[in-house]
């Protein structure tokens, strides 16, 4: 019976969001005119869910950001974080709540990551921050969460940006707040930090239900990553749905769409556009006719399976058989068929 | 010192060492100056049994007071310095770059200056020189010219611009105690000039029993900042964050550090330079900026620095005593442009 009650219970945790709007509208207001970004937004954040806010530069991602973290005046409607309207909250009941990280570069000199840690527990010590061994619990575990406990006694300022940024996190986890949001928490970061910031925070979300909220431009990581993607748009409005959705509908192709590259729905990813030289026919459909085709186009080449056009190319036995102006070429590799092709022409 | 962070030295440990060599400086203080007295006739003196009268006499009435201002303004400039440092987040703050001594300097310039100039009265500049009245004046004076950094550096993001800030409204407080002087009485004007030499022994025990308690409760009240300031240190968007009042604690800071800077100003005159070297020498022997540990290790660092700093304005061997502020600021400029000059290190030492 007991187990039911919790599950009921986590299942009423899980539908309630823990952060809603109310007809936000967000934007800049001067004197003379008013800037409005996005208009009447409604939109939903649950406990446990990761939530990717994507979109072109200058959208309105940092300024959404910022008017949900109650950093900035919302032009009309209200944005309430577990049943509190975020613009009318004290600032020790603000920290208990959520926590920003912010892209801003953090130049503290000689704290150890432990003393930044320590920070986050702020809000739950007393006046001289002294910390209780729950609240040494609480920092180990953010500290384990981020892969960075033997990092305890380095200087904040000798590490890498990467480990920069994953102490940043575990700072926001040591505040234990039920939302956190980060502004493109991967920027800045090479290929595999990107990939493992995803992870981790992929991971919290689902190990602590906590709800977490991120900018990014990393489009791939999001696809892969996120619950719920919010697309932001400056001609349209602001769309919510799971990624997979937002690909069928179009919305993505639509919203990234430019002369130079398109959003390829089969592989989910962007494929840059090149002149097209001509039509080549390829067979195969194996991984070596794959990576032979992405050759190709990038020389601006179109790549058809159809056998009718003048350059048409076969792989067999390791090698590339090459049939071009009537004759006939052997390659051993992708690099010898391209400058061959580029010979023959 | 990187002792401290492999945590082979107890920090009670480092409290123990930093207080014997504060009170070995102390000593050695009391023990220099025109007059030797030896340590052995130190004691002599305290238990109440000197060789010599005149010592008796020298010790009570010059000696202690001057050595017990030294501790107190070494550790308070420093403390106020540290404060604006973090408040600024800035390396090269302190009350002498920011002006805050300055404002000081014109608090005391209006109220002795003025007092011939404007009513006519001429006041006696050793009898003026502790009063009440002269201490609210520099505090003023050093709240006002803080204030309006503030209010410019809240326009300002870039910190070099607010020291640069600072340092136009030092030429501007500058400029009024210049117009002051230019309408005063040679004599005041002369006094006013020694005064900003800087002294420690101008501080007689009657000056003490005001210096004394107000330097001692808001050093008091800064250990209390620890958190704030830490919280501070990644920027006043994490501090929000983390629930701190940063509007109020800024405005805490600015109190606490105005008046300690305008309350040592107005009873030894500017000192230069120490409020921005010393913490940073606290931080490199320390080796942290968390302010827990930064806080009383400034105020021992600025301690002992002052008391140094006494014992060497002292030419050996003759009866001449150099301006402190000159001294301070050998000893203060030196460290800065080391500061300047490994700046891509800056950030790193901050």
């Amino acid at each position: 019976m007991e187990s039911i009650a919790t599950i009921n219970q986590e299942a009423a945790h899980l539908t309630r969001p823990i952060l809603y709007t109310q007809g936000l509208t967000i934007g800049y207001k001067t004197k003379r005119n008013t800037l409005e970004l996005e208009k009447d937004l409604n939109i939903k954040i649950r406990n446990g869910e990761l939530v990717c806010l994507i979109g072109p530069n200058g959208c309105g991602k940092s300024t959404l950001m910022r008017t949900i973290a109650g950093l900035q005046k919302p032009l009309h409607g209200e944005t309430f974080i577990a049943e509190v309207d975020v613009n009318n909250i004290k600032p020790h009941q603000y920290a208990k709540l959520l926590r920003l990280v912010l892209t801003d570069r953090v130049n503290v000199g000689a704290m150890t990551v432990m003393d930044i840690v320590s920070i986050g527990r702020y809000p739950y010590t007393n006046y001289f921050a002294k910390l209780k061994s729950s609240d040494y619990e609480i920092i180990e575990r953010s500290l384990d969460s981020v892969h960075l406990t033997s990092y305890k006694d380095r200087f904040f300022s000798e590490l890498s940006d990467g480990e920069k940024q994953r102490v940043l996190i575990a700072k926001a986890l040591a505040q234990d707040t039920p939302l956190i949001l980060l502004d493109e928490p991967t920027a800045h970061l090479d290929l595999p930090n990107r990939v493992e910031i995803m992870n981790i925070l992929k991971r919290l979300a689902k190990q602590t239900n906590k709800a977490i909220f991120l900018s990014t431009h990393e489009l791939d990581l999001a696809l892969q990553t996120a619950d719920t993607i919010w697309l932001m748009n400056r001609k349209e409005a602001l769309k919510s749905g799971t990624p997979e959705d937002l690909v069928l509908s179009g919305m993505f192709e639509r919203v990234f769409k430019s002369s130079a590259f398109t959003f390829d729905k089969f592989s989910g990813s962007f494929k840059v556009v090149h002149p097209t030289k001509g039509k080549v026919s390829l067979s195969g459909n194996d991984v070596h006719s794959t990576w032979a085709r992405r050759a190709l186009e990038r020389e601006g080449y179109q790549v058809v399976q159809d056998a009718d056009w003048p350059i048409s190319i076969l792989h067999e036995e390791d090698r590339w058989k090459l049939e071009m102006n009537g004759k006939t070429f052997q390659c051993q590799d992708i690099g010898e068929l391209l400058s061959t092709i580029r010979e023959a022409n | 010192m990187a002792a401290i962070n492999s945590y082979i030295l107890k920090p009670w440990l480092v409290v123990v060492i930093g207080i014997s060599f504060i009170i070995s400086l102390f000593l050695l203080d009391l023990s220099l100056g025109s007059v030797k007295i030896s340590v052995e006739e130190l004691l002599n003196i305290i238990s109440g049994n000197p060789s010599k009268k005149a010592w008796e006499y020298i010790f009570f009435s010059f000696r202690l007071p001057k050595a017990i201002t030294a501790i107190l303004t070494g550790a308070g400039i420093s403390v106020a310095g540290l404060q604006m440092q973090t408040l600024f987040k800035n390396p090269l703050a302190g009350p002498s770059v920011l002006g805050i001594s300055h404002g000081a300097s014109l608090g005391v310039a209006v109220f002795v200056l003025s007092s011939t100039a404007i009513f006519g009265v001429t006041t006696n500049f050793q009898e003026a020189l502790g009063s009440w009245g002269l201490v609210l004046f520099a505090i003023a004076g050093s709240f006002l010219v803080l204030l309006s950094v503030l209010f410019a550096s809240a326009r300002i993001s870039d910190g070099v611009t607010v020291l640069i800030v600072g340092l136009m409204f030092g030429f501007m407080t500058g400029a009024v105690v210049s117009i002051l002087q230019y309408f005063s009485d040679p004599e005041l004007i002369q006094n006013f000039l020694v005064w900003t030499f800087g002294s420690l022994s101008g501080v007689a025990w009657s000056q003490l029993r005001v210096m004394g308690p107000v330097i001692a409760l808001t050093l008091l009240l800064s250990l209390l900042y620890s958190k704030q300031m830490n919280a501070l240190l990644l920027g006043e968007n994490y501090a929000t964050g983390v629930g701190i009042n940063v509007a109020r604690t800024r405005l805490k800071l600015i109190l606490t550090t105005s008046v300690v800077a305008g309350t040592i100003t107005a009873f030894t005159g500017p000192i230069a330079f120490i409020g921005v070297a010393v913490p940073h020498l606290a931080r490199l022997l320390f080796r942290t900026s968390n302010h827990k540990i930064l806080i009383p290790g400034t105020m021992m660092c600025g301690a002992a620095i002052m008391l140094i700093c006494d014992i060497d304005s002292q030419v050996p061997g003759t009866q001449t005593t150099l301006p402190l502020n000159s001294v301070t600021a050998l000893f203060g400029a030196p460290v800065i442009l080391a500061i300047i000059i490994k700046n891509k290190k800056m950030k790193g030492a901050f």
